[in-house]
């Protein structure tokens, strides 16, 4: 026999035995994402509730977050941080938001699309990608391996700037996932990440430092 | 007693007394619960959140044979390898194999308590890999040869003087002791290991059966980088991991960053679900996922204990326990420690040798009400404890029981006994806190209660109507 049968048999001795149900149990068959709707934070019902929360989430988190008028101010915000952080290289990948923000940076933009040096990445002082989705009740960004460049550009560079549309910015957890069940299953991306805030880690006297391995900036620019 | 157990006793003795460690590991505590208790607080009804994860951790380890199957397939199937391990020693093996067939050399790894429980870092070294850990708290603990204190937080017992002097002393650079420059001097030091590695080695927080996915938590990137730079990953994943549904991470994911850290979600939550897909730009060319028993099926074949396997190890258990905070996370002398470490040890590596564990509890409580999927811990602790007074009492024990029997059969004898007890306790302050006293073992370090001065029985006689 192999290991896996090994194991699934005795997995299966096991459970001949049935065990007791946990303290209060109630919920048979498996809980339904409205379940989970209920007991989770909550989330306002219009577009504006929205994005209130999400900001209010992405200040917290240390993230920036810009909700901009229309597609042509994007490319002015782009070049007005490159300016102010004096980027002499960025990464990005294509796509319909990211060739519009990257289309006259005046730097070299390193695409990710047809495979890359990491060291070369490694040098982008940010990456520009966009995104499949933006949680307000958590302010978290959803990317995917597919769709923003590959699993490195949203976490090397040390600033990642994220582009979203506004019919991105869904309300919660329970609608992301079933997001990605919708548009991918079963062929889901190799990676899936959700992102809140910029890197973090608290494990000196647990204080807070941001850029511990990843991004120390997240910008998010709601279009 | 056992070697463990006299470890236990006499690392105990020594934390307990450390005011020092109590200061430090009370400060952070009590700093997370605040934060804890905050976002627990944006919860509609987190009563009712942990009796839906529950219920979801109860489906998933009650079809675990099909669970598995099919989190096997999904993965299977966008070309990741699986393998099945029995036992910790096949595990290492299975990896070990691996990384020589890629022809590896240097190894990233990030954060997995399933690694340390089947000690795979001596099993690379052995094998003359280089492995680095990538998590801060855990990097900081590898370059001092420890093991983590903490499932979650593995380097809180240390503070920003002993970090800089770790850092100086194995790394020649520490410009102080400042938490943001010393991270930014592991930052440089990783990202040239990270760039170079040849293989990354995670571990994971859930398995998702529907989709196939394994799923992975964490705040600094260290295991966003590992998934993205190698060649080859490997996630090793413990067989109780798996969830039934991709949907059941937007109930887990906030759950466990909110006990787990008091977060309302945690920096980076990841989905793996292969190799490098067609048309995808980078990732490893070979994805490879362990899953371990490692005597986990002992615990499924227990059908009262089989809810320990729900554990998603959050660590809010150890967090909340009175034991823990004064004893701290190195005298358990185990991979998990605190009250789910208690419960998981004896049956793990046996009760003979561990059963001094389930007595590191006050009963309390606190843990069963911490657990976010509602496990029985102090109910588990004392059946364990049921199970060691079963095995073999000590001659002591049964000399005692064998001295008590009588005296409390005698109504005569047993007045005796009380009223000298009280006579005694007059005459004790002489030879309190000497070797003399008899009670040596318990007033060395707390107060004797006095006896009351009537018996409930002499009471009676005086007041019945």
């Amino acid at each position: 026999m192999t290991e896996r049968e090994n194991i699934l048999s005795r997995i299966r001795e096991a459970l001949r035995v049935p065990a007791p149900q946990p303290l209060g149990m109630t919920e048979t068959p498996l809980p339904k994402p409205e379940d989970h709707r209920r007991v989770l934070p909550k989330v306002g019902p219009s577009e504006s509730d929205r994005i209130s929360l999400f900001a209010a989430n992405a200040e917290e988190l240390r993230a920036r977050f810009v909700v901009l008028p229309a597609i042509e101010a994007l490319e002015s915000e782009i070049r007005s941080m490159k300016d102010a952080e004096g980027w002499t290289r960025v990464a990005s990948h294509r796509g319909e938001l990211t060739d519009i923000a990257c289309a006259k940076l005046g730097v070299p933009v390193l695409l990710t699309d047809e495979g890359y040096d990491k060291t070369e990445l490694e040098a982008c002082q940010a990456g520009v990608t966009e995104c499949d989705a933006l949680i307000a009740q958590t302010g978290s960004v959803l990317v995917t391996s597919r769709g923003s460049g590959g699993r490195a550009l949203t976490v090397l560079p040390p600033h990642h700037v994220v582009l979203a549309r506004r019919s991105q910015l869904v309300a919660d957890l329970p609608e992301a996932m079933a997001l990605m069940r919708k548009k991918y299953h079963p062929n889901y991306p190799s990676m899936i990440s959700i992102i809140t805030g910029p890197s973090r880690t608290g494990d000196i006297e647990r204080i807070l430092v941001l850029g511990a391995h990843g991004p120390k900036k997240l910008t998010i620019l709601l279009i | 007693m056992t070697t463990a157990a006299a470890k236990f006793k006499k690392d105990v003795r020594r934390v307990t007394a450390d005011l020092r460690h109590r200061r430090i590991i009370n400060a952070a505590l009590d700093g997370y619960a605040v934060k804890r208790d905050q976002k627990k607080a944006l919860f509609q009804d987190w009563a009712g959140a942990r009796r839906l994860a529950a219920a979801t951790k109860y489906e998933a380890i009650n079809s675990l044979d099909r669970c598995l199957e099919q989190f096997a397939r999904g993965l299977e199937s966008r070309g990741a390898k699986v393998h099945w391990a029995s036992t910790g020693q096949q595990a290492c093996e299975i990896i070990v194999g691996i990384l020589k067939q890629r022809n590896a050399r240097s190894v990233v790894k990030s954060k997995a308590m399933t690694a340390e429980e089947i000690h795979l870092n001596e099993a690379l070294a052995r094998a003359g890999l280089d492995v680095v850990e990538t998590d801060l708290g855990e990097f900081i603990v590898q370059l001092r040869d420890e093991p983590p204190y903490h499932i979650v937080f593995p380097a809180m017992h240390l503070t920003r003087g002993e970090i800089q002097e770790t850092f100086r002393k194995r790394l020649g650079d520490a410009p102080s002791d400042n938490p943001e420059e010393l991270t930014m001097v592991a930052r440089r030091v990783l990202r040239q290991k990270y760039i170079q590695a040849d293989a990354g080695i995670t571990g994971a927080n859930f398995a998702v059966a529907d989709a196939g996915l394994i799923s992975l938590t964490e705040n600094e990137g260290n295991a966003r980088l590992t998934g993205a730079l190698p060649r080859t990953m490997i996630t090793l994943v413990g067989i109780e991991k798996v969830i039934p549904r991709l949907e059941d991470l937007a109930l887990f994911l906030p759950m466990l960053a909110t006990v787990g850290a008091g977060q309302l979600i945690s920096g980076y939550n990841t989905l793996y679900g292969g190799p490098r897909q067609p048309g995808e730009p980078d990732g490893p060319e070979e994805y490879h996922v362990v899953l371990l028993d490692n005597n986990r099926t002992r615990l499924l074949a227990d059908a009262e204990k089989r809810d320990t396997l729900h554990c998603i190890r959050c660590g809010s258990c150890l967090n909340v326990c009175p034991i823990f905070r004064n004893i701290g996370g190195h005298s358990y002398g185990t991979t998990y420690c605190g009250p789910i470490g208690a419960v998981l040890t004896p049956v793990l590596k046996g009760l003979q040798e561990w059963k001094h564990l389930p007595y590191a509890s006050s009963l309390c409580g606190a843990c069963t009400e911490a657990c976010p999927v509602g496990i029985d811990l102090h109910h588990h602790l004392l059946e364990h404890r049921r199970a060691a007074a079963g095995t073999k009492p000590s001659w002591w024990q049964k000399l005692a029981f064998k001295l008590f029997a009588p005296v409390a059969a005698s109504k005569l004898l047993w007045a005796l006994v009380t009223k000298s007890g009280r006579l005694g306790q007059k005459l004790h302050p002489i030879v309190l806190g000497t070797r003399l006293d008899p009670a040596y073992v318990w007033t060395r370090t707390r107060d004797l209660p006095p006896i009351a001065k009537t018996t409930f029985k002499e009471w009676w006689r005086r007041t019945r109507p």
